[in-house]
């Protein structure tokens, strides 16, 4: 293993400590309970909005708190969901009195602590409304499985939600079209490598420099299924069918397409993909509105890309072009 | 009666249990889910160590209640609230005694893996720890409602376990992160499954040593 790193078990205190002196103007970090606040937090009258995971993600999640985007995020350990603890102190530090909103990734872990986190702050007398963003159409059997993972729709939950919230909107509100954006939402994977987790030392899985693993998550896990290499274009193909006929997204529906690196692979790749992707869509007559290129969910080091595309109407429009002041996300 | 004593010592075998196999349960969970399982478990036991001194202080409920706190706040993923579930659980139902009957313990422990089966909704059947700790508790009722010596019900608890975790290789995975593999789950012994296995061994040992 060869990484940027001093020691397995302190590397997310560090790159923590980095963000903190880095973007000061941003953000805090408050350690044991680990989480990231914005700096001007809480906001009086404002809902708090409250995202983690675990680390090994970034930017997500905590690039994207600031105005207009996260109030809080909470960072595991690598690949492992943050606990209950985390997220309660976070959901303190941000109540502005409207009450806080957790945006959850669904996995099995990050589902089950945020439940106990919002059992306790119930008992404590914190407002919280959780939504669950599910959006990965490589899952395709819910029943027999923990249901579809969440992934790159949370990013534009995340600005989306953060938008609504800092122009007032109320906790149900925020919520309502948190769960409209993860309803509009669809997103599907791919890995041409596997990464390797710090605290493990080795490879999550092993891949033939001949093979890619088509519908994967975001932890160097194994994906829906194992295929030969194939070209930039047939890759993106694979992913947007798969994609424009899970929802299914209408001709002359306007779209924001995001093409998002697993950590691994150069921005001159995802925009080959974008360029194939744009192709496809006008193909379909389906209207690319705003489009987002680079690495904002990621996977440790693999290699590889997703592809996003989320069904807009004027108003989500509105709420994704107001103003975002984050580490990642800025306009 | 099984004393506190021997609940400290469970746990404590149960702490070196999880460093000596941590490896081996982060390479079962790398096959079918994200390879943190050991590294998880390992970070959470050390820490319950750590505190050992001042909860081996307190009575049994407030025992198990501590050791699923410091799981709850220190494992994350999802072992932490399912250890974490299971122990605060068991310390609920323990009240404030400082010592327990097998049955007690059995109803305790069947208390925590309800508790579980809830926050994780997952059935026998699904390739996770149920799988092994549900024929553990089955075992362990009809042990003590046999009046079986308190050693002996939980090494027919382990050896159920063990069956339960083996049992769990041919299995499709239907919960967690291996459930995204489908039929390529089949074949994996299932690592929270095993964890668990070593949970009902430790308690094993302990009682089995203390006689």
């Amino acid at each position: 293993m060869k990484k940027l790193i001093n020691a397995p078990e302190r590397a997310v205190e560090e790159a923590l400590a980095g963000m903190a002196r880095a973007h000061g103007d941003l953000l805090r970090v408050h350690f044991d309970p680990t989480f990231v606040v914005r700096a001007d937090a809480p906001q009086p009258g404002k809902v708090g909005i409250v995202s983690g995971g675990g680390s090994g993600h970034e930017p997500m999640h905590a690039g994207f708190v600031g105005a207009g985007m996260l109030d809080a995020a909470c960072p595991g350990a690598f690949f492992t969901s943050p606990t209950p603890d985390q997220m309660v102190a976070a959901a303190k530090a941000v109540d502005g009195g409207a009450g806080v909103l957790f945006i959850v990734k669904n996995y099995t872990g990050d589902v089950m602590n945020f439940e106990i986190a919002a059992e306790f702050c119930a008992a404590e007398g914190i407002q919280v409304e959780s939504v669950i963003v599910n959006d990965d159409v490589a899952v395709q059997n819910s029943l027999y499985t923990a249901g579809r993972r969440g992934v790159g729709t949370t990013v534009l939950a995340e600005k989306i939600c953060g938008a609504a919230a800092e122009e007032g909107q109320s906790l149900a509100q925020v919520a309502e079209l948190c769960r409209a954006v993860n309803g509009n939402g669809r997103s599907m994977g791919m890995a041409l490598t596997s990464c390797i987790v710090p605290a493990v030392g080795r490879p999550t899985f092993a891949i033939g420099e001949a093979e890619m693993e088509i519908g994967v998550g975001i932890h160097g896990e194994p994906g829906r299924e194992r295929m030969m290499l194939q070209s930039a274009d047939e890759i993106t193909d694979i992913l947007a069918a798969t994609i424009f006929d899970d929802l299914p997204f209408q001709r002359g529906s306007q779209v924001i397409a995001m093409v998002n690196g697993m950590g691994g692979t150069p921005l001159v790749e995802l925009y080959i993909v974008f360029r194939r992707l744009a192709e496809l869509c006008d193909a379909r007559g389906v209207i690319i509105a705003r489009n987002l290129i680079g690495n904002y969910i990621t996977s440790l080091e693999m290699a590889g890309c997703s592809i996003t595309l989320l069904d807009v109407g004027d108003e989500l429009l509105r709420l994704w072009d107001a103003p975002v002041r984050t580490a990642a996300l800025h306009w | 009666m099984i004393q506190k004593s021997t609940l400290i010592d469970w746990i404590t075998i149960y702490a070196q249990e999880i460093s000596t196999n941590k490896e081996q349960l982060t390479a079962l969970d790398a096959a079918i889910g994200d390879a943190d399982h050991g590294i998880n478990m390992d970070r959470g036991f050390t820490e319950v160590m750590q505190r050992m001194p001042s909860l081996r202080e307190q009575d049994i409920g407030s025992f198990f209640k501590g050791v699923g706190m410091t799981l709850l706040s220190k494992v994350g993923g999802a072992s932490g609230p399912l250890y974490g579930t299971l122990f605060l659980r068991m310390g609920m139902a323990s009240g404030g005694k400082e010592e327990l009957s097998l049955t007690e313990l059995a109803a305790q422990l069947s208390a925590g893996v309800d508790g579980i089966r809830q926050r994780g909704s997952a059935r026998p059947g699904d390739k996770t720890m149920i799988d092994a700790l549900a024929p553990a508790i089955a075992a362990l009722q009809e042990a003590a409602d046999a009046g079986q010596e308190t050693c002996q019900a939980l090494e027919a608890a382990a050896a159920a376990a063990e069956a339960g975790m083996k049992a769990t290789i041919p299995m499709q995975a239907s919960k967690g992160r291996a459930s995204y593999l489908g039929p390529r789950s089949i074949g994996h012994q299932d690592p929270g499954a095993t964890s668990a296995w070593l949970l009902i061994k430790a308690a094993a040992q302990a009682a089995c040593s203390a006689q």
